[in-house]
């Protein structure tokens, strides 16, 4: 069964699947902020499971260690940058998301339609 | 072979991310999401990602927990009760199957010949892990070696690719955070202003909606 093999990647895309449900049924938009990050979570772990190296270490040198494995540092480096870019788009979402509440009185998506539709 | 705390975590991942989902108390739903990065920063650090994990940790547990909290005290507490919808399912279904059915083609998990251990990322372990060894032998000489290339020469190998090989791609992290900074001051001064100087008018705002 060499499928076996790609079980980490199948858990991974469950939870992301997971976050996108939580983006398109929910109407509640804080709700969807969270979803949003169970995704963002989801994506990162897959970008890292496919740097991880069969018996490798995390990829810092020891003092003195020769002939050691690591596992690829470049995944981890570009997952960094984008955990920092996902925390300034939640923090700019949840910013707007106190703005239509300010504006509207309601933050759930189909109250909002009803609002809108009602100016129209 | 997985680790059996590898199952166990992605399991309680996987329990956490649902109850997220099902749940309408907001604020046990934010204190969750907290958790779940948690929880996936563990996982982190068991596929070698510590840098990942530390930065996950303060950041998605500790920040945007913060964050989530600030705007639910602003807003509604609970969410309402709605109907399950079936179309959700179906679209999820699909996408999630469609991934999975992409994943068929890739290499095993942890496989050392795959194909993103190869070229560049050899290449950074291979300068970085001279240079920083052969400083160790001579410190006074420069962390340069063979072929001209020149290392940073730290332990640390994505703290190296951060910080000098991908020093551009920081550099453009620090734009999006300053960007957002500013978007984020913009909406919530505006606010503020409004209902220091005009409280009757968002007053009419709410009875009018």
């Amino acid at each position: 069964m060499q499928w076996l093999g790609l079980w980490h990647y199948w858990a991974v895309i469950i939870l992301m699947m997971i976050g996108l449900y939580i983006v398109i049924a929910r109407d509640n938009l804080v709700k969807k902020v969270m979803g949003l990050s169970i995704f963002q979570v989801s994506v990162i772990m897959f970008y890292v499971s496919t740097g991880k190296v069969e018996g490798g270490t995390a990829p810092i040198i020891p003092e003195g260690g020769h002939d050691l494995v690591y596992s690829n540092p470049l995944p981890h480096v570009l997952m960094l940058t984008a955990i920092v870019v996902g925390i300034s788009t939640t923090a700019l979402a949840l910013a707007l998301i106190v703005r239509i509440q300010e504006a509207y009185g309601t933050v759930e998506d189909d109250e909002l339609n009803a609002i809108d539709g009602a100016a129209l | 072979m997985p680790l059996p705390i590898e199952i166990v975590l992605f399991i309680f991942l996987l329990t956490t991310a649902v109850v997220i989902a099902r749940l309408e108390d907001l604020f046990a739903a934010a204190m969750l999401t907290g958790i779940f990065s948690l929880l996936s920063a563990g996982l982190f650090t068991i596929m070698d990602a510590v840098d990942v994990a530390f930065t996950e940790a303060a950041v998605g547990a500790g920040v945007a927990t913060v964050f989530i909290l600030c705007t639910l005290s602003l807003t509604a507490k609970r969410e309402y009760q709605q109907p399950t919808r079936i179309l959700p399912f179906i679209v999820v279904g699909i996408t999630g199957a469609a991934l999975i059915y992409g994943t068929l083609d890739m290499p095993a998990y942890g496989d050392p010949d795959a194909v993103p251990h190869g070229h560049l990322s050899a290449k950074f372990i291979e300068i970085e892990e001279k240079a920083f060894l052969s400083q160790d032998k001579h410190a006074a000489e420069p962390a340069q070696h063979g072929s001209g290339e020149k290392a940073v020469g730290l332990p640390n190998i994505v703290t190296s690719i951060l910080a000098s090989y991908r020093g551009y791609d920081t550099f453009g992290e620090t734009a999006v955070i300053f960007t957002a900074t500013i978007g984020v001051m913009l909406l919530l001064r505006t606010r503020r202003r409004e209902k220091k100087v005009s409280p009757p008018n968002r007053d009419q705002m709410e009875t009018t909606s």
